[in-house]
C-alpha cells in the first residue's frame, strides 16, 4: 500500500473551507506538543494561552483592541489578493500612515476639536497609499515585482520611523527617548466604554470591513478583480484594465494599513514610537488566506490572531515562555493552511502496489 | 463477438464489460470492443458519450469499476500513462500535455524513459516529423506555438516511441486538407506496418475514407459496430444521435449594407519572436454576410484576432474600422460598445473564467447592456440573461449559478455563442465556432450563425475547419504567414483550391491547384 496525491477533478468548495479549520486545529496540537517539549503542562499551557485572555471583560476588549488593525489591514490586502495583486508590504504602509497620522496630531497639539482627528485619519490613510503607490508605479511602469518592491519598503518604512524619533519628532521634554510627545486629547481616538482601551477604530473597522465586502460582491469593480485573479487573459478578453486593478489593489491595501497606523498612534500608544507595529502588517496576510479573502471570514480570523497575540503575552507572563511565541503559533496557522490548502486541488488516493 | 480463441490470436486490444461510474453519471456502460493488429478502429460519438473516458481507461489515465481489458492476449490492469506506454500505446490528446515554457525537444524527452541526448533526439524528431509530414522545429519554445502546431509535436512525440496502437482524438481539425490526406498515408503506413489506431472523430466523411471498423457510442453504452466504408455518412450520423442529423440552411444571399469591419492596411509586428508578422491585411465585412477566413493555424490568426478583439491595440487607430468608428487603439470594452461582438478559440479562461457561475460570465461581456446601478452589479437582471443564454441555445448545465468549467467544451461553446448574440452585435467576429464541439452542437451553431446574418450582422468567421467555412461562408479568403489572399466569392471558388491557397500560393497559376489533388 501507498498513498499517492491525485488532483481533483474540479477543485473541492467544501475543502476550502474545511481548510482553515483543519489549520486551526493542527495549529492546537502543535501547540500543545511545542508547551510539552519546553517542559510545560500542554492543558496548563493551553489554558493560559487560549482561556485566560478571554476571561473577563477586559481581556475581551483587548481581544477586539488587537484584532482592529489585522481586520483593518487585511481587508484591504484581500481587494489585492483576489486580484492577484500581492502587496506584501503593508507593515511599511501602516507604519508611514502612524507617521502621518503622527505629524498632524503633533501639528495641531495646541487645537482642540473634532478636525484633528479626522486629519488625522485623511493623512494615516493618504501615508499608507503613498507608500503603496510606489510598488503600484513601478509594476505598472516597469513591470517590477509588487511583492519585492513593498517588501522590501517595509525596511525603509522602519529605518524612517526610526530616524524620525529619534530626531525630528523627538519629544523635546522626553528625556533622549525615542518616542515623540504625548498626544492631546483633541488627537485620541475616544473611548467605546470606559475601563477599556477600546476605541472607535474598532467600528471604524468594521465598516471596513462592511464595505469591503459589498465591494468585492456587489460592485463591477470587485467583480472585474475577481475575474483578474482568476483567469487574467478573460480579465484581458473583456477588456478589463490590469493596471487599473493594479492600482485599486495596492492603494486599498495601502489606504487601510494607513489607517490601522493612525489608530495605533492615536488609540493605545497615544504618541509614536519606533514600534508603531507589532507586526500587524504581516499578521494580516495570514488573517486574509485563513479568512479566504472574504470579509466576513477576516472578522473571525482577526479575532483569532489577535487571541495568539494575547496568549502570547500571558505565556510570556505566567509560564516565563519567550513573548516570540506567538509568532511560532502564527507560523505554524500559516504552514499547515498552506499545507491542507493542497487538498483543496489534490486527494489521496491508497493504492494497492500492482506488479507491472 | 466471434469466437474466442480467433479474437485471443489477432486481437491487439480487447475490452470487455468496461463500466465507469462517476457520481453524478455512468460515463461508459458495459462496453466492449476489439482492435485487431494493423487495425484503423473509429470509435464515434457525441460530446459526452463517453469516447475520451473509455480511451482514458486504455492508456492508465482513470480505472475502470468494472470489466477487463486484454493487451495481446493477456488481461492486464494499465496502472498508469508510463505503464501504457511501455506496453506500447500511444496516445494523442484533443487537449494537449505540453510544457509552454520548454521547447519541443525538452517536452519530448520529458516523456521519454532515462534520460536521452537532446541533440540526437532532435534530429530524430526532425526526421520522424519530415517522414510523416509534420513540419516542427525542434527548438521553438512551445508556448510560441499554434493549436496545430503543437498537436503536431504531440503526434511525433507518440510516433517517436514506436507504438503498437496509437489513439488519436480528434486528430485533424488543424491541418489543410492536402494534410489531412498526408496525415491519412501516415495512419496507414502505420497500419501496414502493423500498428493498430484508435480514431476518434466526429467527421463522418473522415472516417469512411480511413478506417476500417467503426464503434458508435451514445450515452456512454455502444449502439453498434459497423464498416464505414458500407454505411453512409447519414445512416452513421443517426446511429451516434439518435436521430437524423440537421443540415445547416444557407439560404440566397441577402442584400448586403454597409461596411461594418473594415482593415486597412493592419500591420503589426509580433511581440513574439516565433509569432507571426501581419502584413498589409486589406477586407471589408458588410452587414447581411458572413466572410470566412481559411488557414493552417500559426499563420496569424492569433494575430489577427488579438488585433481585431483589441487584446492587443494597434498604434494605428485607422487600420481597423468598426461600424465607421477609427478603432485600432481601442480596448475590447470600448469596441464592445461599438457594435462588436467577439468569441474567442479558448473558451476556459479567455472567453469564460472557469470557476465562476455562467451568470458571472455572463457579466463578463454584457456588463454595458444596463447591467449595472452605479457600479453595483445587478445580479437579478444578469441571472435572467444568463438563462436566457442557456434556454435559447440548448445549454445543457445544471442551471446559470453553476461553474463554467463544469459544462462541456460544446456546451461551454455555445454558451458563449449565445451571450454574444444575444448581445445583438452589429458586428461578430468568431474564432473556431466549432472546435471540438458535437456534431449537433456544431450544426447548430453554423445555423445561429447564417440566422444572426440574414438578420443583417456582418461575421468574420476565423477557422481551420474547411469544411465548416465552405458551409457558412458568402466569401472566403485565406491567411497564410501573415498575409491575407485576395477575398472570393464562396461559388467562385473550391476546396482545393483554398487548400492550396493555405500553403501561401495564391499567387502561382492556375496548373499547380490541379496537382494538389493527386
Amino acid at each position: 500500500m501507498w498513498i499517492r496525491l491525485e488532483r481533483r477533478p474540479e477543485a473541492s468548495h467544501l475543502m476550502s473551507y474545511a481548510s482553515p479549520a483543519i489549520a486551526i486545529v493542527l495549529m492546537l496540537i502543535g501547540g500543545l506538543l511545542l508547551f510539552a517539549f519546553l517542559g510545560k503542562n500542554p492543558i496548563e499551557g493551553f489554558k493560559v494561552f487560549f482561556i485566560y485572555p478571554l476571561s473577563d471583560l477586559y481581556g475581551v476588549s483587548e481581544l477586539l483592541l488587537k484584532a482592529t488593525p489585522l481586520m483593518l489591514v487585511a481587508v484591504g490586502l484581500a481587494v489585492g489578493f483576489r486580484a492577484n495583486v500581492w502587496n506584501i508590504g503593508a507593515e511599511g504602509q501602516l507604519i508611514v500612515g502612524g507617521i502621518a497620522a503622527s505629524a498632524v496630531a503633533l501639528y495641531f497639539q495646541e487645537s482642540e476639536g473634532a478636525h484633528v482627528l479626522i486629519l488625522m485619519v485623511i493623512a494615516g490613510c493618504i501615508g499608507g497609499m503613498l507608500w503603496a503607490a510606489i510598488p503600484a508605479f513601478l509594476k505598472t511602469r516597469f513591470n517590477t515585482n509588487e511583492i519585492l518592491v513593498s517588501l522590501m519598503l517595509v525596511y525603509v518604512a522602519q529605518f524612517l520611523v526610526s530616524w524620525l524619533v529619534h530626531g525630528p519628532m523627538m519629544d523635546p521634554d522626553g528625556f533622549n527617548f525615542p518616542q515623540s510627545a504625548m498626544f492631546e486629547d483633541s488627537a485620541l481616538l475616544p473611548l467605546l466604554t470606559e475601563d477599556t482601551r477600546l476605541n472607535l477604530a474598532f467600528v471604524l473597522a468594521l465598516g471596513a470591513l462592511i464595505v469591503g465586502y459589498v465591494f468585492m460582491f456587489r460592485s463591477f469593480a470587485g467583480f472585474q478583480m475577481q475575474v483578474a485573479g482568476y483567469a487574467k487573459n478573460a480579465a484581458r478578453y473583456a477588456g478589463f484594465s490590469a493596471r487599473r486593478m493594479i492600482w485599486i489593489g495596492m492603494l486599498s491595501g495601502g489606504a487601510m494599513a494607513g489607517l490601522a497606523g493612525m489608530a495605533e498612534v492615536s488609540g493605545p500608544m497615544g504618541q509614536i514610537t519606533e514600534h508603531v507595529s507589532n507586526n500587524y502588517g504581516f499578521a494580516a496576510i495570514i488573517v486574509a488566506f485563513v479568512a479566504r479573502l472574504n470579509p466576513v471570514g477576516i472578522f473571525f480570523a482577526s479575532l483569532l490572531m489577535a487571541l495568539l497575540y494575547l496568549g502570547g503575552e500571558q505565556a510570556q507572563q505566567y509560564m516565563n515562555l519567550p513573548s516570540s511565541i506567538s509568532n511560532v503559533f502564527q507560523g505554524m496557522l500559516l504552514l499547515f493552511l498552506l499545507g491542507s490548502d493542497v487538498f483543496i486541488n489534490y486527494r489521496l488516493r491508497w493504492k494497492k502496489e500492482v506488479a507491472v | 463477438m466471434t469466437s474466442e480463441t480467433d479474437d485471443s490470436q489477432e486481437s491487439r486490444l480487447e475490452l470487455r464489460g468496461i463500466t465507469k461510474i462517476y457520481p453524478s453519471v455512468v460515463a461508459n456502460d458495459d462496453v466492449t470492443l476489439s482492435v485487431k493488429r494493423g487495425e484503423i478502429h473509429a470509435v464515434l460519438g457525441e460530446n459526452g458519450a463517453g469516447k475520451s473516458t473509455l480511451m482514458k481507461m486504455i492508456y492508465g489515465v482513470t480505472k475502470p469499476d468494472a470489466g477487463e481489458m486484454k493487451w495481446e492476449g493477456e488481461v492486464v490492469n494499465v496502472e498508469n500513462p508510463a505503464h501504457a506506454r511501455s506496453l506500447g500505446i500511444g496516445m494523442v490528446f484533443q487537449h494537449f500535455s505540453l510544457f509552454e515554457t520548454l521547447n519541443v525537444v525538452e517536452n519530448v524527452a520529458l516523456g521519454l524513459p532515462g534520460n536521452p541526448d537532446l541533440n540526437q533526439l532532435a534530429e530524430q524528431i526532425a526526421e520522424v516529423s519530415n517522414r510523416y509530414g509534420l513540419p516542427v522545429d525542434p527548438l521553438r519554445l512551445v508556448h510560441a506555438l499554434s493549436v496545430g502546431e503543437r498537436q503536431r509535436v504531440e503526434i511525433v512525440r507518440c510516433l517517436l516511441q514506436n507504438p503498437k496502437l496509437l489513439i488519436m482524438d480528434e486528430p485533424t481539425s488543424v491541418l489543410t486538407p492536402q494534410a489531412v490526406r498526408k496525415l491519412f498515408d501516415t495512419l496507414r503506413q502505420l497500419a501496414d506496418e502493423g500498428c493498430s489506431i484508435l480514431y476518434i472523430s466526429h467527421k463522418l466523411d473522415e472516417i469512411q475514407e480511413l478506417c476500417h471498423v467503426a464503434t458508435v457510442l451514445r450515452d456512454g453504452k455502444v449502439t453498434g459496430d459497423c464498416i464505414p466504408s458500407e454505411e453512409t455518412p447519414k445512416s452513421m450520423a443517426s446511429l451516434m444521435i439518435g436521430k437524423e442529423l440537421p443540415v445547416p440552411e444557407h439560404n440566397a444571399p441577402v442584400e448586403l449594407g454597409e461596411v461594418r469591419l473594415q482593415l486597412n492596411r493592419l500591420s503589426q509586428k509580433s511581440d513574439d519572436p516565433f509569432g507571426t508578422e501581419l502584413q498589409d491585411i486589406e477586407l471589408e465585412v458588410r452587414s447581411g454576410e458572413i466572410l470566412g477566413i481559411a488557414g493552417v493555424s500559426g499563420n496569424g490568426q492569433q494575430e489577427l484576432l488579438y488585433a481585431l478583439s483589441g487584446e492587443k491595440p494597434l498604434a494605428d487607430a485607422d487600420a481597423i474600422v468598426i461600424c465607421g468608428q477609427p478603432s485600432g487603439r481601442d480596448m475590447p470594452d470600448l469596441r464592445r460598445r461599438n457594435g462588436m461582438g467577439f468569441v474567442p478559440e479558448e473558451r476556459l479562461g479567455r472567453g469564460a473564467v472557469p470557476r465562476m457561475s455562467l451568470t458571472e460570465n455572463a457579466l463578463l461581456t454584457a456588463h454595458y447592456k444596463d447591467m449595472l446601478k452605479n457600479g453595483m452589479i445587478q445580479f437579478d437582471k444578469i441571472a435572467e440573461f444568463a438563462r436566457q443564454c442557456i434556454d435559447g441555445f440548448n445549454v445543457k448545465c445544471g442551471g446559470e449559478e453553476h461553474a463554467a468549467n463544469s459544462l462541456s467544451g460544446g456546451n461551454l461553446q455555445k454558451f458563449i455563442m449565445g451571450r454574444e448574440i444575444l448581445l445583438a452585435p452589429k458586428l461578430l467576429v468568431v474564432a473556431q465556432p466549432t472546435w471540438g464541439v458535437d456534431v449537433g452542437a456544431a450544426a447548430f451553431i453554423r445555423q445561429q450563425l447564417i440566422d444572426l446574418r440574414n438578420e443583417g450582422t456582418a461575421i468574420l468567421v476565423i477557422s481551420e475547419e474547411l469544411e465548416e467555412l465552405f458551409e457558412v461562408s458568402d466569401r472566403i479568403a485565406v491567411i497564410a504567414e501573415g498575409r491575407l489572399s485576395p477575398v472570393k466569392q464562396l461559388a467562385d471558388t473550391n476546396i482545393d483550391e483554398i487548400g492550396v491557397w493555405m500553403s501561401g500560393m495564391w499567387d502561382q497559376p492556375a496548373s499547380v491547384e490541379v496537382s494538389a489533388n493527386a
